[in-house]
């Protein structure tokens, strides 16, 4: 559908979008990569009277290190994560998960910030925040404060942003050597949001994982860390595949609440769920 | 559409930007899309919408040399910016090879889907050519044909990888 009117604004510092946000009050949204914005305008989901496009603002478009941790520019698009040497060497689990976001010409223009400001719970840069124990930087106009993945993914759709905020970083302290990471997604097309998927990181130089996070998507109004599987995963490492399975899928009965939608029932994506902490034990693993 | 654009109608912005190599000023309204931008305001009509909300690959276009999905860029937002269009590089010979494969491999029936498929394999055989036809199935997965099956298409660009490859081993320019 042709989307409805509204007003644009390109703007031209972080100063004047706050001003504007003030100025226009609610009705005004922000534009980043605009790939999941403006498929809500052509659904005609919403209707704002004016779009801030910060699509400009070069302050926002980074990825770097700084004292020893990776800070990332909510402007930084998919594609650059995708590609990024010191990502695929830093931060390897998100260069794992990126080909796993949307497609190619998607990925060109979508951005980190707005993936992570939309929350959607299927996809996968929040799951991955999540297993990483990121830290989200938003601004106002009065400063900085700086939110646990763990605590700004609120429901579906719905972040700790507040109003006059913009998330404007993360920052991710790598992990010690001694982690490695999995990510894997069951989804029906390649590109497509996932029905299910799972970002697992384990620790230990032995052949078995000492300490785990599981962090799934797909499974239920946000990412969650599946803190009981985690714990049960730690003692079944070694146990035969099946009795693995079984052990996992009663410790992701407590942890997950999936939904049915039409891609798949609840039911299908525990029994997914359980698969994949299963493989990814199997991953990472010796 | 038309009641709302005259309830409410939003000041024109003007854009200015390259297509296909040629400088183009226009005033569009905030919300024209790129492919109305191309369509209508440039006659550009190989550029086609299916779903028009970025799910079918129909709109693929190069914005600053990469692939996008037109129906998701707004003209306002691409002040300055170059964009190339089926017609650009029909006319470039980048993709001569490429169209002479899907017409002997059969990779169009009705033609819809074709110039966004052609754009994406431009942009795959650019960017990490291979033959192998998962690797080919996975990049163009974003971009829906409803006729063909895709196999045929799969196999055209499956072709040109290797064309392209025994050129270079021969020597050839690409
Ligand atoms: C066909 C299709 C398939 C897709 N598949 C996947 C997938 O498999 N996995 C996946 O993760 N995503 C997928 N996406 C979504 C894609 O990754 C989007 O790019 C991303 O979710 C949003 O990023 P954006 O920069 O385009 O944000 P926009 O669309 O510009 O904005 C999204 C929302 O966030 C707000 N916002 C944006 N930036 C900020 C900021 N810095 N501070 C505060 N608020 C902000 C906007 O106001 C808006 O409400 C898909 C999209 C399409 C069209
Ligand atoms: S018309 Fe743009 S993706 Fe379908
Ligand atoms: S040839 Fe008809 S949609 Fe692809």
């Amino acid at each position: 559908m042709k989307f409805a009117p509204f007003d644009y604004v390109c703007t031209r510092s972080l100063a004047e979008v706050y001003d504007l946000i003030e100025a226009r009050g609610p009705d005004a949204r922000i534009l980043a990569g605009g790939q999941s914005l403006l498929t809500t305008l052509a659904l005609r989901l919403s209707e704002p009277s004016v779009l801030l496009d910060i699509g400009g603002l070069q302050e926002l478009r980074f990825i770097e290190e700084r004292n020893g941790a990776i800070h990332v520019g909510a402007l930084t698009r998919h594609c650059e994560l995708e590609t990024s040497p010191l990502i695929a060497a830093r931060l390897p689990l998100i260069a794992q998960a990126m080909p796993h976001v949307a497609h190619a010409a998607i990925r060109n223009r979508g951005t980190i910030g707005g993936s992570l400001s939309l929350a959607d719970p299927a996809a996968e840069l929040p799951a991955c925040m999540l297993a990483l124990d990121a830290a989200i930087v938003l601004a106002s106009r009065d400063g900085e404060r700086r939110v646990r993945a763990e605590a700004f993914f609120k429901g579906l759709y719905h972040t700790d942003v507040r109003p006059g905020e913009l998330l404007v970083r993360v920052e991710i302290t790598p992990l010690e050597k001694e982690w490695r990471f999995h990510f894997a997604e069951f989804s029906r097309r390649r590109g497509d949001y996932a029905m299910v998927g799972l970002a697992a990181a384990a620790r230990g130089p032995g052949p078995l994982p000492e300490e785990l996070r599981l962090a799934f998507l797909g499974c239920g109004d946000r990412p969650v860390r599946a803190r009981e599987a985690e714990r049960v995963a730690s003692g079944s490492a070694s146990a035969p595949r099946a009795e693995r399975y079984s052990a996992l899928r009663r410790a992701l009965e407590k942890d997950l609440e999936p939904q049915s939608d039409p891609n798949a029932s609840s039911e299908t994506r525990m029994h997914l769920a359980a698969v994949l902490a299963d493989r990814a034990i199997e991953a990472l693993s010796g | 559409m038309n009641d709302s654009m005259a309830a409410r109608p939003a000041p024109l912005v003007t854009v200015t930007m390259t297509v296909n190599g040629r400088s183009v000023t226009r005033s569009v309204e905030p919300r024209t899309h790129l492919i109305d931008f191309l369509r209508n305001e440039l006659d550009l009509t190989g550029s086609h919408l299916g779903c028009e909300h970025g799910v079918c690959g129909a709109c693929t276009v190069r914005v600053d040399g990469d692939i996008v999905r037109g129906c998701l860029v707004l003209a306002v937002q691409l002040e300055g910016a170059r964009v190339e269009t089926i017609e650009g590089i029909s006319a470039s010979g980048e993709i001569t090879d490429l169209q002479e494969a899907f017409v002997r491999r059969n990779a169009l029936q009705c033609g819809y889907c074709t110039p966004g498929m052609l754009m994406c394999a431009a942009e795959f055989l650019r960017t990490r050519p291979s033959a192998d036809r998962e690797a080919i199935r996975d990049f163009i997965s974003g971009n829906y044909c409803r006729c063909t099956g895709y196999h045929a298409i799969v196999d055209a660009i499956a072709e040109t990888v290797e064309a392209r490859r025994s050129a270079k081993g021969r020597g050839g320019h690409r």
